[in-house]
């Protein structure tokens, strides 16, 4: 049976066990990452966007722990391999791209050595003046200037925007077939962020890999994504095509984030909020979990849990207002900033 | 500098095309971050010498000390329990530098050969210590949960012990079996290690967390070569300083241990031995016990010092511009 999606994450729950209960970081979520294409992952701190990411890579640690749902990479599901399977997968069809690249580099080896070591546990690097060739062409692919000079350097020798550049060469020197990047440009500031993801979509373009993003940022998600899912405490929300969303978003808190960017030549003394605060993981309420901010709620969303409902062609939102009141968007959120 | 001239050259503009200028414009900004060039841990070394004169000299006299231990019986003038009963308790002249113990021998002869005992038993059980340690650090740091529960409590066992108390069992039970210089050797080995594995379990334990051990397993590297070849070397300035700060301590316990007569036996020559023996002239002919203990303290001073030079040097976050 082949698909269209590289990934597919069928009913994913994942929960972090800590002494004061079970915190329950993804709740079932299912999301779907076509062929070739970018697709974002959005929502705020803490909504378990990072710890889907991990669960994919199984990089969960102790307390953290995957506890039903299936992956399935071409075919495979990914929760069943053995802790082998899975190296060989890791760094040659998924690869990652972490946060921060002023920590995800090792500071006591050089660069090179680093980027090496992708071709070296896969045991493609054949000889070292072939491997060496192939990483100074990488960094030259991924725009590193003097590429020969800095393969040897050690990351404090980098700036952020180069040390980021490095890291997309270590993901990318196997073309790997699915790219995960969480939060690839929150360190970085926003000159750097363009060109980063610039070069991500041109490399994505380039080798028909797909990605997933993940980030906060509604502009990253704007820049380079063709589909975005939605997250909220654990929770996907809605997901849609990117200009779908855009335009016509339908759950209450994708449409508060929309109303919460800040607009060139908006009244610049008021910045829309959504009031409230995230609801506590380990005690999630009953119901829709963002029914305790919402300001449409009503007695119905804070007793049970909304269904993902298709609201166009291949846009859901798990709301229940989604399908009804088509009135409501834009002027509930947006009306007041005129 | 002539490195960082190279590279502002290295972009003049001169390509034409929207790409190439693209990429033209790509480059300078990341240029206009600040570039430094790579330095290696030789030029690391030797701009220590340069800039920290007191940890090259350090340097330099365990070179000298190493060598004349290593040469002792062509340096020595006499050979090393050769007895003179005519000449003893000379004090320092030409034909005795540092003069004669008790029973006419030279003590700088003995001095020199005492430097065999004190480098050997300093520097061989510290790098025992350091591979054992190394290994068990490494094991409980990274596996967590019972196997570092059952190393961590063994290692808070051997730490209890008053090491000198436990030298001195391990010197009376091996000691029937062995030379008394290997003895040493074995028994300051099995028991420093535990604060070596302390260190480096530490280190691990913060290491394993972050985002390029992460990173590393991400592109699938082993567990076992992400400890050695990722974990480890961020230990290694701490471990240099860490060998060079138990090299003294190991020739301070051979000394300790020889001092109450249960180390190096006569009639080999040990500096700590030397000490014990010239004690009872400690007020008629005080340069008996001053050359061996001036010996120790110069030994000692000397890897502390480069101990500390080479952790400001080789620290690659403290780096000099």
């Amino acid at each position: 049976m082949s698909s269209d999606y590289l990934l597919e994450i069928e009913d994913l729950h994942t929960s972090i066990y800590t002494d004061d209960g079970v915190l329950r970081a993804v709740n079932g979520v299912n999301l779907r990452i076509p062929k070739g294409t970018i697709v974002g992952l959005v929502g705020e701190s803490g909504c378990g966007k990072s710890m889907t990411a991990r669960s994919i890579m199984r990089l969960l640690r102790h307390p953290a722990r995957i506890d039903s749902g299936r992956i399935l990479f071409g075919g495979k599901d990914l929760t069943t391999l053995t802790d082998k399977e899975m190296r060989e997968i890791s760094g040659r069809d998924i690869s990652m791209i972490f946060q921060e690249p002023m920590t995800s580099l090792n500071p006591v080896l050089k660069v090179g050595f680093q980027v090496e070591e992708t071709l070296r546990v896969h045991g493609l690097a054949a000889s070292k003046e072939e491997a060496k060739r192939k990483v100074i062409e990488m960094f030259e692919r991924v725009g590193i200037p003097e590429a020969e000079k800095r393969y040897s350097a050690y990351p404090h020798e980098l700036s952020g925007g180069l040390r980021q550049r490095v890291m997309i060469a270590m993901a990318m020197i196997l073309k790997p077939k699915l790219l995960i990047a969480d939060e690839p440009t929150t360190a970085l500031d926003v000159t750097i962020e363009a060109q980063i993801l610039r070069l991500m979509r041109d490399l994505c373009k380039e080798s028909g890999m797909s990605v997933l993003i993940i980030t906060h940022n509604l502009g990253v998600v704007a820049e380079i994504c063709e589909y975005v899912y939605v997250m909220y405490a654990g929770y996907i929300v809605e997901h849609a095509p990117i200009f779908d969303l855009f335009d016509y978003p339908r759950h209450p808190y994708t449409k508060g984030l929309m109303a919460s960017i800040p607009r060139i030549g908006g009244n610049p003394e008021y910045l829309y909020t959504i009031p409230g605060v995230v609801p506590n993981l380990l005690h999630l309420p009953e119901g829709c979990p963002f029914s305790l901010r919402c300001s449409a709620a009503e007695e119905e969303c804070r007793k049970t849990l909304p269904e993902l409902v298709r609201t166009d062609e291949d846009h859901f939102s798990r709301c229940v207002k989604a399908c009804g009141e088509q009135s409501l968007e834009g002027r509930a959120y947006g009306a007041g900033r005129e | 500098m002539e490195k960082t001239k190279k590279s502002t050259d290295h972009h003049n503009p001169g390509s034409s095309g929207a790409a190439a200028a693209a990429a033209a414009d790509r480059k300078s900004a990341d240029l206009s971050c600040e570039i430094k060039s790579y330095v290696g841990i030789r030029k690391k070394i030797r701009r220590m010498c340069r800039e920290n004169p007191l940890a090259a000299v350090s340097a330099a006299v365990i070179v000298v000390m190493i060598l004349m231990a290593v040469f002792a019986p062509l340096i020595a003038p006499y050979q090393e329990a050769e007895q003179d009963l005519m000449a003893r308790l000379q004090g320092p002249s030409a034909a005795h530098i540092f003069g004669t113990d008790e029973l006419g021998r030279d003590v700088f002869t003995r001095i020199l050969y005492g430097a065999r005992v004190s480098l050997m038993v300093g520097i061989i059980p510290s790098a025992i210590t350091l591979v054992i340690g190394i290994f068990f650090g490494l094991l409980a740091g990274f596996h967590g949960g019972w196997v570092d529960y059952v190393i961590m409590r063994f290692v808070d066992v051997m730490l209890s012990f008053p090491t000198l108390l436990l030298c001195m069992v391990m010197m009376y039970v091996l000691g029937r079996y062995a030379d008394s210089v290997l003895c040493i050797i074995l028994s300051l080995s099995l028991i420093n290690w535990a604060g070596t594995a302390r260190v480096v379990r530490a280190q691990t334990l913060s290491l394993k967390e972050t985002e390029y051990v992460e990173a590393a397993r991400s592109i699938g590297v082993k567990r076992i070569r992400i400890m050695l070849r990722h974990i480890l070397p961020n230990c290694i300035p701490s471990l240099i300083v860490l060998y060079t700060l138990s090299v003294p301590s190991s020739i301070l316990s051979e000394s300790t241990l020889s001092f109450l007569g249960i180390g190096v036996q006569p009639p080999a020559a040990s500096w700590g031995l030397m000490v014990n023996q010239s004690k009872q002239f400690l007020f008629t002919m005080p340069w008996l016990a001053l050359a061996p203990s001036l010996s120790i303290m110069l030994v000692v001073l000397a890897f502390n010092f480069l101990g500390d030079g080479l952790r400001d040097a080789l620290d690659p976050y403290l780096e000099s511009r």
